[in-house]
């Protein structure tokens, strides 16, 4: 069964990917949707079984290296973590692979893009069932090249062939950390298998160990390379300048792999390792700044920008913050919980806006749209949904997790955690007012758009709206039905031994006792956030452009993304480029080679070219150097005496 | 099979087949045709009966096999001794595969003097793989230099514009190692009476004469390898080189010097061998990392790949000075997965030349369009170049690495930024090439892949993946000889450790 659940999308990426012409195009879509579908139901039992039952397992399927003391099997290991992480992943790829059905339905490459799809799927449930640093490398390597394949996936575009470049790189400098930490991880304790490794955690937690010449806690350094992987998936500061760019790819993929899945590999590894973590304080207050200057700083980026899809993909960053500060503060379970329930509602955002796009004739930026709540209205209705739930509305999934992040953040009573806190409430005011900033600029006002779109403005199709139900309802109630298990009364018996917590850490626990108005922040400052979005873009539509102007120089460093992507421009790309230029011009030709082989071959020339001149083929030359020699060699001996 | 000599007819066979291509008399058609038969099917053959080879390889067994021996002049001690251990037996299975490969890759690219090149091929494919299997030094040196005739001469006749002038470039940088290391042999041969090798392999050599030999092995395996800063041969022997030459130089030859260190520089001087480990470990990293910037700039997509490859052997090199159980069946698996993707990239490349008849990476973009195959395998060979896991690239450079970090974590540190510069190049590469729009007329005209090229590609990307995920194969033939080479290193070490130099023992 469980061996199904994971390759059955597989199957169905290599049936549409390879036989798509045989089969059409509909044929691939019925493949990849019913193999997507089956494992979902199936991961609904297993998450039955193994979260709510009590009854994790490993399944071993064979050895993949084995060289020495390292030995690495493919595995799949079945614990709450991965239980909750199969339903996600597979419900919503589930979701937008029936979306795309219509989505993409004027495609001309539809087998390709369903196998892809699928193919991530794939590799996605790798990661998440990995038993071993290894294999979810493995995972989260392949993830990154269907994200690379999907991005690209309108290969004609110079832009989206860009972006694809830039995501794998990016990624693998993230990488570059993760590959790291595998290596010290198996310096440490001989082996790269997660249930080895936890049980000698206590014994080597005062280690130290020599990184770079330098003597440095072995475990903080190791957590530490293994966070770099995360901040690179997960796009976090400094790594994330990937993210935006994504969304070149199509909106369904946008929604799946940069909104609901693939991102959160980073904050699923820090809680799958949380019993690394939680013995590395040090590496722990990184991942709780990290995590919360990101959830500010993609906020302050996310409500300058006009395309709609890169407003909700800063938001995302945002909210990856929130997880990553969430997992620093030691509250894994509520880094999980918000993980689940944004996925669900940043999913509906996604797609919501995809349905937008599509009914707009692919218009991407705000500032064409408006004026057309009416013409699409359970879109519109979607797209609140989705939205109330960023904001953290109460009765909606984000409410739940969101203000349990904050309160464990402040439980936490750490400098770090009380920052994470404060930079935490300044994003949940910035996230309401971005989210409606949004809505009223493309649903709402006059329309902007020209005659011939608005003419064409329609509702989309059953196959588009379904999945946007399904995803709604998500929205929803995952957080209310949840809350019990990840961070109520029942978290412990749910976790049982897939996350860690020492008990002094315990700030889950912690958050239930904190004063009352910490519980009530979120909320104020979400409907003052929602009450100035109203303000500036529907009642003083010329307020925003007003203080745009006022504050310049604030705004066009906002607009232009802190300026990270000219800075890494500046100091990385240009410079290794004409490094390379240099040193094969300078280093290979002129000096290794110019000393080397060719200047040998000059050399011998030059020196056959001279002794030939000597033969010139006078009598009178070769008689005048005899003499010269005669008269050297008597005077030589004539010397020596 | 047993009794048979089973090396020697895998060895000489394709030799066989040189000397009936020779034999081959008529029309020039007919001569060019029928010469391609007949090595096509000698090489196949040879193919098969390395297979046996195989077969008859006991993975638990560390020592040498199917060992076969005759005294050949024996009054200075020199034999025909040949055999297989753990190290050297995928080298012969990758060189047999690899011929008849690059065989049926120029079956339309050459067209003249069709005879002559089917019979270098041939001679190379019985020099490579005595190469690897001779257990005499004398024998060795023999094939190690041997192998640089027909190389030579395949790129000086077949070979591009530039052709002499790579020819002689490839000619003068081996020669110096040659001599030097000739001079070693003559060395060893009066200290130990004898050029067979598993003496050898017992036969102390005082500190101080390990230096020098250990220099002169190094001058020259460091130049096949190459090793930075003698590597600038390479990029103009590929680029000057017919595709199939480019395969084998590529493929095979490169891990002539790699396995010229694990059979005898690291084994025979161990304690030059711990001595000079800091400089190997240097000139790696500075290969990994300069030619990987290099490889950024090139605009050619032969030079392209071919600093990529000085890269790719950087981590060999640095995978076996570890002297880590990982980082030695690291490097031989390295070298064996690089053999057969660097091999497929010529051959890609290969691909497009046949029908445009140019390198220049910008003159080629948007082939996914017309070529859609054509970007599949293309895509495959590049990730597995990246070293991205599930195909071969990444099991070799994973445990080159995780061996390197058990050492020295600089060094471990220094080369994983190989992974990334690794990707920047490749994906660069494949996207100008692969993707966009096609804006010329050319360009537009190609057609995808012939059922003969698939066919080439075939083995070559079931032996990626299945390298990739079920690596266990290979590495368990690996693994005995490897575990002894490094206990013995070991123990050789700790012998000669504290301050009692090995002369006066």
């Amino acid at each position: 069964m469980e061996v199904l659940a994971i390759f059955l999308p597989l199957l169905g990426a290599f049936i549409a990917g390879f036989f798509g012409r045989w089969i059409g195009d509909r044929g691939a879509q019925i493949v990849t949707c019913a193999g997507l579908i089956v494992s979902a139901m199936i991961s609904i039992w297993l998450f039955n079984d193994i979260a709510l039952g009590g009854n994790p397992r490993t399944v071993e399927l064979f050895t993949w290296m084995d060289s020495g003391a390292l030995e690495v099997s493919w595995s799949l290991r079945l614990d709450s973590l991965t239980a909750v992480m199969l339903i996600v992943v597979t419900v919503v790829s589930s979701c937008v692979h029936v979306y795309s059905v219509g989505y993409m339905s004027h495609d001309h490459s539809i087998p390709r893009f369903m196998a892809y799809l699928s193919l991530f799927t794939f590799f996605m449930l790798m990661l998440v069932t990995a038993d071993n640093l290894l294999q979810m490398f493995f995972g989260w390597e392949g993830v990154g090249l269907a994200s690379y394949l999907l991005i690209n996936f309108w290969y004609e575009k110079p832009s989206a062939n860009a972006a694809a470049m830039k995501a794998f790189i990016v990624n693998r400098v993230g990488d570059f950390g993760f590959a790291l930490g595998i290596m010290a991880t198996f310096a440490i304790f001989g082996t790269i298998q997660f249930d080895a490794i936890f049980g000698a955690v206590p014994q080597a937690a005062n280690q130290d160990m020599n990184f770079l010449g330098f003597q440095a806690h072995a475990l903080t350094v190791t957590c530490l390379l293994l966070f770099m992987g995360a901040m690179g998936k997960s796009a976090q500061l400094g790594l994330h300048t990937w993210l935006p760019d994504a969304m070149e790819g199509p909106t369904p993929v946008s929604a799946l792999i940069h909104a609901a899945t693939m991102v959160t590999a980073g904050v699923f590894m820090v809680c799958r390792l949380s019993p690394m973590f939680e013995y590395a304080p040090a590496a722990l207050a990184v991942v709780t700044i990290v995590g919360a200057l990101t959830a500010f700083v993609a906020a302050t980026i996310g409500f300058t920008q006009f395309d709609i899809k890169r407003v909700i993909a800063y938001s995302t960053m945002s909210q990856l913050g929130y997880m990553f500060f969430a997992a620093g503060v030691s509250a894994y379970g509520a880094a999980m919980f918000h993980l689940m329930t944004h996925a669900f509602f940043k999913a509906l955002l996604f797609l919501g806006a995809g349905s937008v796009i599509h009914a707009m004739s692919d218009e991407q930026d705000m500032r064409r749209m408006g004026g057309i709540w009416k013409m699409i209205p359970f879109t519109y209705a979607m797209m609140w949904v989705g939205s109330l739930a960023l904001a953290g509305i109460p009765v909606f999934a984000g409410y739940y997790s969101k203000d349990m992040i904050l309160e464990a953040a402040y439980a936490d009573h750490s400098a770090v955690g009380t920052l994470a806190f404060w930079l935490g409430i300044a994003a949940a005011f910035l996230t309401a007012f971005y989210s409606w900033r949004l809505i009223i600029m493309a649903f709402h006002g006059k329309p902007r758009a020209d005659e011939k779109t608005m003419a064409h403005v329609h509702e989309s199709p059953l196959v588009m709206t379904l999945p946007l139900l399904v995803l709604a309802i998500g929205a929803v109630f995952s957080g209310m039905v949840a809350y019990g298990w990840f961070v109520g009364e029942g978290r412990a018996e749910f976790w049982g031994r897939a996350i860690l917590v020492l008990h002094e850490n315990d700030t889950v626990e912690a958050a239930h006792h904190v004063p009352g108005w910490v519980p009530l922040a979120p909320l104020v400052v979400a409907l003052a956030g929602i009450a100035t979005a109203y303000v500036f873009y529907m009642f003083r539509p010329d307020l925003p452009g007003a203080l745009a102007q006022r504050f310049a120089g604030l705004h066009r460093f906002l607009y232009n993304k802190w300026y990270f992507d000219e800075l890494y421009d500046r100091i990385f790309v240009r410079p290794a480029k004409a490094l390379g230029f240099g040193l094969w011009q300078a280093g290979d030709r002129a000096v290794i080679d110019g000393v080397g082989p060719d200047g040998v071959a000059a050399a011998t020339r030059g020196m056959a070219a001279r002794a030939a001149r000597l033969q010139s083929g006078y009598v009178y030359h070769y008689a005048f150097a005899m003499v010269v020699g005669v008269v050297v060699l008597v005077g030589w001996f004539y010397l020596r005496g | 099979m047993s009794g048979w000599p089973i090396l020697s007819l895998t060895t000489f066979l394709p030799l066989v087949g040189a000397v009936f291509i020779l034999l081959i008399r008529g029309e020039p058609d007919v001569v060019a045709r029928n010469a391609r038969n007949v090595a096509l099917w000698t090489s196949l053959i040879t193919f098969v009966l390395s297979l046996f080879v195989w077969a008859n390889f006991d993975p638990a067994n560390p020592g040498f096999q199917m060992v076969e021996r005759v005294a050949w002049i024996p009054a200075f001690e020199i034999g025909y001794h040949m055999g297989v251990d753990g190290i050297s037996v995928l080298f012969v299975l990758l060189s047999t595969l690899l011929t008849p490969l690059c065989i049926l890759s120029s079956w339309t690219a050459v067209e003249k003097r069709v005879k002559e090149y089917m019979i270098a091929f041939l001679v190379l494919e019985t020099l490579m793989v005595g190469m690897f299997c001779a257990l005499d030094l004398i024998l060795f040196y023999m094939f190690f230099e041997g192998v640089l005739i027909p190389m030579f001469i395949i790129i000086g006749v077949w070979g591009g514009a530039r052709r002499v002038y790579a020819a002689f470039k490839f000619f003068l940088y081996t020669l110096l190692g040659s001599v030097l290391m000739l001079l070693a042999i003559l060395a060893m041969y009066f200290v130990a009476g004898t050029t067979d090798v598993p003496t050898l392999l017992g036969t102390d050599f005082p500190f101080q004469m390990q230096i020098w030999l250990w220099l002169a092995f190094f001058a020259s395996f460091a130049v096949k390898v190459p090793m930075w800063p003698v590597h600038t041969w390479l990029p103009d022997a590929h680029v000057e080189a017919p595709t199939a030459g480019s395969v084998i130089l590529a493929g095979v030859l490169l891990k002539m010097g790699g396995y010229g260190f694990l059979r005898f520089s690291i084994p025979m001087f161990p304690e030059a061998t711990e001595y000079f480990t800091p400089l190997v470990y240097a000139l790696s990293v500075i290969a990994i990392i300069y030619t990987s910037l290099v490889a950024l700039a090139q605009e050619d997509m032969k030079k392209l790949i071919a600093y990529s490859s000085v890269a790719h052997m950087g981590f060999v090199t640095l995978g076996m000075f570890t002297m880590t159980t990982q980082g030695v069946e690291g490097s031989i698996f390295q070298m064996v997965s690089h053999g057969i993707v660097s091999g497929a990239l010529f051959l890609c490349v290969g691909v497009v030349y046949d029908r445009l008849h140019t390198r220049e990476i910008a003159r080629y973009g948007g082939l996914v369009n017309n070529m859609p195959r054509y970007a599949l395998v293309f895509m495959i060979m590049m990730l597995a170049s990246v070293g991205l896991p599930g195909t071969s690239g990444f099991v070799g450079e994973f445990l080159i690495l995780i061996g390197a970090f058990q050492d020295n974590t600089w060094v471990a540190f220094l080369a994983t930024t190989g992974i990334i510069l690794g990707a920047a190049y490749m994906l660069w590469l494949y996207r100008r090439i692969i993707f966009g729009k096609i804006t010329r007329e050319d360009v537009r005209a190609m057609t995808d892949m012939s059922p003969r090229e698939i066919l080439v590609f075939a083995p070559l990307i079931v032996l990626v993946l299945w390298m990739g995920i079920y690596p266990s194969t290979f590495l368990n033939m690996t693994s005995a000889s490897v575990e002894r080479l490094v206990v013995e290193y070991q123990a050789a070490i700790s012998d000669g450790r504290p301050g009692v130099s090995v002369a006066q023992r």
